[in-house]
Formats: C-alpha cells, sequence, structure tokens
C-alpha cells in the first residue's frame, strides 16, 4: 500500500512539472498539486449483489412448496399464518414490495409486445412459478405467500359475509384492471398496477400522503371486508381465479367425508364455499338450460358492444400517454398548465432535436395501438361479464360443502371449524 | 352425473378438467419458452444517462424515497478545482465566500475545502444532497461537468417502474446492469490511470 501511494506522489510531482503544457486542453484542466494533495476516490456504492436476486427466487419456491405441504398436507392454520408473517417481512418490508407476482403481470405484457425490452429473469419467474403451483395445487400463493394478500390475511379479524350478487359483481373488476394494465403495459405507457399499490407505501414506510392514506383505508376496511384488494381489485388474483378453476389438486374443507354438519357455512371469510344443493334446488332450475342457450347466445353480443364502446374510448384511454400528451399540450399551447415558464417537457422536447413531424407519426402510431387494444380490452371485459352472466344459469348438483375453487384463497380458516377428525376437537374429548 | 365415473373411467366435466389442464399447462410452457428468450440472466438496476439529463429537478421529486435515491457524484478527475465554481456559488455571487446567501446548493450539501491557492476541492454530503441538480446544471454549463447526478445503487429501492422514469422529460432513466451500476462520464478512463 505504502509503495502504492509513493508511486502516486512521485507521478503526482512528475506531472506538475509538466502543468502549463496541459493549459488549455480542456475548459478548466485538472490541476496538479504543489503541496502532494491526492485526489480522493470517486464516491461509489455497490448494488445489490446478484446472488441475492436469485436468493429470492429461491425463497418463492421454498415458501410456496412449504405453504402448499401446510394447507394440503398439514393442514394448519397456524402454519399459514406464520408463513404469512414471513412474506410480509421478507417480500413486502425487506424487499419493499418489488418484485412481486401482481407487478410481473405487466413487464411480461411489456416484453411480449415490446421486442426492445428484455424482462429480468425474475420478473418472469415471479409470474410464472405462482401460476404453475395454482395449476397444481389451488391458490397457495395467494394464501401467504404474496405479501399485499398476506398482510391483508392478518388484518381480517372480524370478517363479514358479502351479498352473493355484490361479490359477483365486484368479482368483474379485476379483470378490467387486468386487462387496462396490460394495455397500458403493452403500449409502454405506465405500469398501473405498481403505480397504485395500495401497500407498497406501508411497507416502505416512505410515500407521498395519498399512498399510505389509500393503504391506510384498505387495511381498515379489511378487518370486517376480508382482502378487499385480493378480491375486488387484484390483476394477477384474476389470472389465478382462471387458472384454479382447472387446479389438479385444491385444499378441502374436511380431512375425511363431509357430515353436513354446517359447522364451515359462516367461516370462509371471503364467501367462497359451495353449499350443498337440494333436489329442491334443482327443481326450481327446470328451465335452466333453455336459460343457458339464452345467456350463451348473449355472450358474443356483449363481446362487441362492449369492444365497440372500448373502441369509442380509446382516445381518453390513449391521453395519458406522455407522448400524446406532448403533442396536445403543443398542439393547444397550453403548457402543461404553467403560465410563468415553459414547462420541462417542452424544453427538453425542443432540445432533443425531434421535429413536430416525427412526433405526430409516433402519436398517430400509439393511438393506433390503443384503437386496437382497446377492442380487445372492451371484447374482454364483454366476454368477462357475458360468461359471469352465463355461469349464475348454470346449476350444479353438489352434496358436500366445497371449497369454490375460482375464488377460494386457500387461507385454511375453514378448517378448524370442521369437526371430521379434528385433533384440536379429539384433544378436548380425551 | 357423478355415477357415471364408474363406468366410462373419465366424465364429461373430468375430461374438460384434464384438457383444461394440459391446455393451460402448455399455454404457460409456451409462453414461459418464448419469455425466456428474450429474457435476461442479467440483474437490472435503474441509471441516469447524463447525455440526456436537462437537470429539470424532478429526480428531487418524483422518486419514492424520500430523499430521493438520486444524489449528485462528484468526478474529481474532471473537476477543475476552480474557485469560482459554478455548481457551488449562485450566479453573480460577489464575494466567494461559504456564506449561505452565495451557495447554489438549497440543502448545503456540497462542502468546499482550499487546498492551494488558487485551487478549492467540492465534497459532496450524499446524506443532505437531494438530487436537485442544481449544481450540475451549473457545473455543466459553467465549468467541465464533473458534477453529476446518479441513482445510488444502494438507495434505489430497484422499483418495477421507477417513477422517476416516468416522469423524466427526456427518457434519461434506463435499465443497467447490476454490476456496473453508474454511469459516469470521464472516471473510468483516470481510474486506470491511476492503477
Amino acid at each position: 500500500m505504502k509503495s502504492k501511494y509513493i508511486s502516486i506522489i512521485i507521478l503526482v510531482i512528475f506531472l506538475s512539472l509538466q502543468i502549463f503544457d496541459s493549459y488549455g486542453i480542456s475548459r478548466f484542466p485538472k490541476p496538479e498539486f504543489e503541496n502532494g494533495h491526492v485526489q480522493p476516490p470517486v464516491k461509489t456504492s455497490e448494488a445489490r449483489a446478484d446472488i441475492l436476486n436469485y436468493l429470492d427466487i429461491f425463497i418463492l419456491i421454498a415458501s410456496l412448496s412449504l405453504i402448499t405441504w401446510v394447507i394440503l398436507k398439514k393442514r394448519s392454520r397456524k402454519g399459514v399464518f406464520w408463513i404469512s408473517v414471513f412474506s410480509v417481512a421478507y417480500f413486502g418490508f425487506y424487499k419493499q414490495g418489488c418484485i412481486c407476482a401482481v407487478g410481473s403481470v405487466q413487464n411480461v405484457a411489456l416484453a411480449l409486445f415490446n421486442p426492445g425490452y428484455s424482462i429480468p429473469i425474475s420478473a418472469l419467474l415471479f409470474f410464472i412459478i405462482p401460476l404453475v403451483y395454482t395449476l397444481f395445487f389451488g391458490r397457495t400463493f395467494c394464501a401467504g405467500i404474496c405479501p399485499l394478500g398476506a398482510i391483508q390475511d392478518i388484518v381480517a379479524l372480524r370478517p363479514v359475509s358479502i351479498k352473493s350478487w355484490l361479490e359477483k359483481t365486484l368479482g368483474i373488476i379485476p379483470f378490467i384492471y387486468l386487462a387496462l394494465a396490460i394495455l397500458y403495459a403493452a403500449t409502454a405507457t405506465d405500469f398501473i398496477i405498481c403505480r397504485y399499490d395500495p401497500f407498497v407505501g406501508f411497507f416502505r414506510l416512505d410515500a407521498t400522503f395519498m399512498m399510505f392514506a389509500i393503504g391506510a383505508i384498505f387495511l381498515l376496511l379489511g378487518v370486517f371486508i376480508a382482502r378487499p384488494y385480493c378480491r375486488f381489485l387484484c390483476p394477477y388474483g384474476a389470472l389465478l381465479n382462471l387458472v384454479s378453476r382447472f387446479s389438479r389438486k385444491h385444499m378441502t374443507i374436511t380431512p375425511a367425508e363431509c357430515i353436513n354438519c354446517r359447522l364451515c357455512e359462516t367461516s370462509c371469510p371471503v364467501g367462497a364455499i359451495n353449499f350443498p344443493t337440494t333436489l329442491k334446488d334443482k327443481a326450481s332450475n327446470e328451465a335452466g338450460e333453455t336459460r343457458f342457450a339464452m345467456h350463451l347466445i348473449l355472450v358474443p353480443a356483449f363481446v362487441l358492444i362492449f369492444g365497440f364502446i372500448g373502441s369509442l374510448i380509446h382516445e381518453n384511454m390513449a391521453s395519458v400517454n406522455p407522448e400524446i400528451r406532448l403533442a396536445r399540450e403543443l398542439k393547444n399551447k397550453t403548457n402543461y398548465g404553467l403560465k410563468n415558464e415553459e414547462a420541462v417537457e417542452i424544453t427538453a422536447f425542443k432540445s432533443s432535436g425531434k421535429t413536430m413531424g416525427q412526433l405526430n407519426t409516433s402519436v398517430v402510431e400509439i393511438k393506433q395501438q390503443f384503437y386496437v387494444g382497446s377492442w380487445i380490452l372492451g371484447g374482454f371485459v364483454g366476454l368477462v361479464i357475458g360468461l359471469t352472466l352465463v355461469s349464475l344459469t348454470v346449476f350444479r348438483f353438489r352434496k358436500d360443502y366445497t371449497p369454490n375453487k375460482a375464488t377460494c384463497h386457500s387461507c385454511s380458516k375453514c378448517m378448524d371449524y370442521c369437526p371430521v377428525a379434528n385433533p384440536k376437537l379429539q384433544k378436548h374429548e380425551g | 352425473m357423478t355415477e357415471n365415473t364408474d363406468k366410462k373411467g373419465l366424465n364429461r366435466r373430468e375430461f374438460l378438467l384434464k384438457g383444461m389442464q394440459v391446455t393451460i399447462g402448455a399455454g404457460l410452457g409456451l409462453a414461459g419458452v418464448q419469455l425466456l428468450r428474450k429474457s435476461s440472466v442479467d440483474n437490472y438496476v435503474w441509471q441516469l444517462d447524463m447525455k440526456k439529463c436537462i437537470q429539470c429537478g424532478r429526480c428531487a421529486s418524483s422518486c419514492v424515497k424520500t430523499p430521493s435515491a438520486v444524489k449528485c457524484i462528484h468526478v474529481y478527475d474532471m473537476c477543475g478545482y476552480c474557485d469560482l465554481c459554478g455548481g457551488y456559488f449562485r450566479p453573480k455571487t460577489k464575494n466567494l465566500t461559504t456564506a449561505a446567501e452565495n451557495q447554489l446548493c438549497p440543502t448545503a450539501a456540497i462542502e468546499r475545502r482550499f487546498i492551494e491557492e488558487p485551487f478549492f476541492e467540492y465534497h459532496i454530503n450524499e446524506d443532505l444532497c437531494i438530487g436537485c441538480g442544481k449544481c450540475v446544471a451549473g457545473c455543466g454549463s459553467f465549468g467541465n461537468g464533473s458534477l453529476q447526478l446518479q441513482v445510488n445503487p444502494h438507495l434505489c429501492d430497484n422499483c418495477n417502474q421507477c417513477s422517476i422514469a416516468r416522469n423524466c422529460p427526456t427518457e434519461a432513466f434506463k435499465r443497467v446492469l447490476n454490476s456496473e451500476p453508474y454511469l459516469l462520464t470521464g472516471y473510468e478512463k483516470n481510474a486506470k490511470l491511476i492503477k
């Protein structure tokens, strides 16, 4: 070390002899000091080590496997609770809510539609792994691995039941949100899921007042209406909802045969228990097949109508795109609402050397993307609404109390209510 | 319907279920492989490209962190050690003293140290710096451009979408390799010289 410093000093002294030659090369060339002053190093910091990012993926897989085992085999609500606490601590407070599976939807959409964007492997795996687990075991990810779900699960202390018509209607919102998020991500406009994530400010203990307020409202609401974000907003939940319907295995309320004791009826905080149907129900549904056919015919009509409505408002949806906004402000000379100074966007545009023509071509291009996108978005929303209506006409004969595979979050709260082969109850009997 | 199970082995509903399982599985697999080819094994962090930056000051206000994870970095190799520093003094400052009214930095995060006549060295106190870029604009327009705005990768939460990038008027924010998180100019060249 010492010899290094000496050599630097010698070098500096040697260079200082030539100081006058080096003047005039740059605006103010770096001086050579006569008193042997050594220039300090540039202060830089290290980024998070790569290995830690792979550790996140490992922890995701490990905790998902663990919670799946706890739910399906061990049937322990306590286990789910403690894994939830871990997820809130690790994926929430330590990782500060990024990267999360919910937001990764947008990275995937952006990667699919924009050839220039290479998706980080961690975002891709955070998207795929929970979907694969859901295909096999139901929504165990929602139960306690997703930090957003876990924090809501912990605060859901006094859940009240919601009327089924309201639940079904509000249940359409996640699909609309999903479609909007994909549209905005695919057009590289914005990542709206991340922007309006209600809990990220909470995890970071550092956010604007609005972010905190929205998070607090969701948490307070979540005490009485369990998991409000998961059920009525979460776009990734909408995807898992679809996949979970076809899951190979799924948690069950009872470990053996259901005895129809009705004890679990009110146990589900999210109203995801299918009640047994009686022959009387079947009789009242006699005209079901015609109704089903009628509704099925209506589905394409819904798709077309909502697709058309979508296409009508495509310019409104596109208006938040920064380039379209810039073109509008330039055209109307509104200067982003500023009076005294030129808006920085306009300054930046002027200094970028782009012409008005180039801007207009890209505006037309973006608007065309939004036109096509909003047809698809509207059609998708129409499809969801149509199929929701169809699902209301379908009658299914059920003997037992079973979890609704689509909306069940696998939180395992119902298990403790089931008296069949319940070790806790047997302990009391013994 | 449940009675059919024994007779055929697969009833209609089970067939649909199996079919959908395979379809979703295959779809996920295909999409996964397709995306995997586009994905990068490297990890990325957000960084600010000074070539595009116009020092609008939004880095200070748009970051999800308070104060912002964007900090001013002094690349000493580029610095002229000027007495009249465009990054330190307000324009039209008469007396070149460290008096508060002379300082350009709103948080007094720049420290001015006398080295030898007529040279001064300027140090950034990162804890005080809010990333407003006022000094960067001053140094860039008047001096060598040794003061540079950069995201501190240690402070940055590496949000999925950087909220400064969303508000940046010149699209100066981009993802850079985790292993080389800085985009400093005039730095590497001289680092080699010292070695």
